[in-house]
């Protein structure tokens, strides 16, 4: 039930009495309700659960994540430079 | 897909499982709270990367699993009167009631409807303004503002044909409740990185401050899994206990206060009983007085006597008493096909990830 997926905001509507958007689900695209995320802008990454945008996802936080791992000494550099360029399946 | 891929890549995962075995000197039992973490800690293989002394033990966040046996009978009588369209989330079709599953309605010419959001459930009474529309609202803190904001919409445009059944369950009264408990064997807390998206883990603080056990909210992504058991295992190799965040990326501190402040509107904290478990005090949600009017218990005021299957065990499943594996029924007298309990229809209960994967290895780069 909390199965919650990364969108892509690809087009928000705010002609509907409530603010509903569409996102990309690499490379399926579904209508989300923004009211959630009343801020969030045409191509950032929300966390979508039951058609809802509960989330932004920062990509400074996810980027710093990564990094972290490497600092660690627990991520390969050759996985690290891919890790930022990787877009849909 | 971004954001997914990165956080399923098998060399990161292996690596962060080294960190794990190198940091581990002792035996601990981790409970991973939310049903999605542990099918992918099955499907993924998680338990088997890591060091067999550390133990997970996988908890009640099942919302499926824990609806009341009671709730989900009034959803069949409701479903069973005329004019009514009966919407639910599809996980909820097949779980057995007294009288057999809301499934079995359908074939009986019962119209019980599958829904992906609650906004389709506010335009099925759009569309049907003379039959009765009820949204069987299930969930953890991360569905109630989806259903939330449904009941305010159809407050607002005045959908006097749409009404809700509530069964809300919260996840903090949940997770005191089991260490609270003088035989707890948990050491530490996995929170569900979503419930978190929303409410924030300021009220965790308190918890892992009361019972000395640390909690760390985590994502549900086999990278993020192994992170949030390191840094559980780092807390507790060095008899620290606090609310750390492994799933920073989507969760603030703080949640969202815009979906809260709807919650907070459209519901009220109440006491709720969980299947298999028993009444926690203060554990849900119910609407508001405000929202009364929508209530659908009090639009269809029915009564019947519900029975549970004695031979099913998901009670001590759900508490972490017992492994799937362990009880009598599993794989024989009660599998996906023809379950005894909740937890082997959900994909999300632990009867159905150990059925469904208990045979793989750990598995990484899996298909989504």
């Amino acid at each position: 039930m909390c199965l919650a997926v990364p969108g892509k905001i690809v087009s928000i509507d705010p002609s509907r009495g409530f603010l509903m958007g569409l996102a990309d689900f690499g490379g399926v695209v579904a209508e989300v309700c923004l009211e959630y995320l009343p801020d969030i802008q045409l191509g950032e990454y929300a966390i979508v659960h039951v058609g809802f945008a509960i989330s932004r996802i920062d990509e400074g936080i996810a980027l710093r994540t990564l990094a972290h791992f490497r600092e660690l000494g627990i991520l390969k550099a050759d996985v690290a430079e891919q890790i930022p360029s990787v877009e849909g399946y | 897909m971004k954001h997914l891929r990165e956080y399923r890549d098998g060399d990161i995962a292996d690596s962060i499982a080294r960190s794990i075995h190198e940091s581990t000197t002792r035996s601990w039992s981790i409970m991973e709270v939310c049903g999605g973490q542990t099918h992918s800690i099955m499907r993924y293989g998680i338990d088997q990367l890591i060091p067999k002394s550390i133990q997970l033990i996988h908890g009640p966040g099942c919302p499926v699993c824990v609806t009341p046996i009671e709730t989900i009978d009034r959803a069949h009588a409701i479903a069973e009167q005329p004019k009514v369209i009966l919407c639910t989330y599809g996980d909820m079709l097949r779980v057995p009631g007294s009288r057999g599953s809301l499934s079995g309605l359908k074939t009986r010419g019962c119209d019980v409807r599958t829904i992906y959001s609650p906004l389709q459930a506010c335009q099925i009474a759009r569309d049907n303004p003379n039959r009765s529309v009820v949204l069987f609202a299930i969930g953890f803190e991360t569905t109630a503002p989806a259903n939330a904001m449904a009941i305010k919409i159809a407050k607002t445009e005045k959908l006097k044909n749409f009404s809700v059944l509530v069964s809300h369950v919260l996840v903090p009264p949940a997770i005191e409740m089991i260490a609270s408990d003088p035989a707890c064997r948990v050491d530490a807390f996995l929170a569900a990185g979503h419930v978190c998206a929303v409410t924030g883990y300021e009220a965790y603080h308190r918890l892992a401050e009361m019972y000395r056990i640390p909690i760390v909210v985590t994502g549900f992504e086999p990278v993020d899994l192994l992170e949030g058991i390191r840094l559980a295992v780092l807390q507790l190799e060095r008899g620290q206990a606090f609310v750390e965040n492994a799933y920073q990326r989507t969760v603030a501190a703080e949640g969202n206060p815009t979906a809260q402040g709807v919650l907070k509107e459209v519901f009220q904290i109440t006491d709720r009983e969980w299947r298999g478990i028993g009444t926690i005090p203060s554990s849900g949600y119910a609407l508001s007085e405000a929202f009364r009017d929508f209530d659908a218990e009090v639009r269809f005021p029915l009564a019947w006597k519900p029975v549970e299957c004695t031979n099913c065990r998901a009670g001590d499943v759900l508490r972490g008493l017992l492994k799937p594996y362990q009880c009598a029924e599993f794989g024989k007298g009660c599998t996906p096909d023809s379950p005894l309990g909740a937890p082997m229809v959900s994909h999300e209960g632990a009867c159905a990830a150990y059925y469904q994967f208990s045979q793989l290895s750990p598995k990484m780069n899996a298909s989504p």
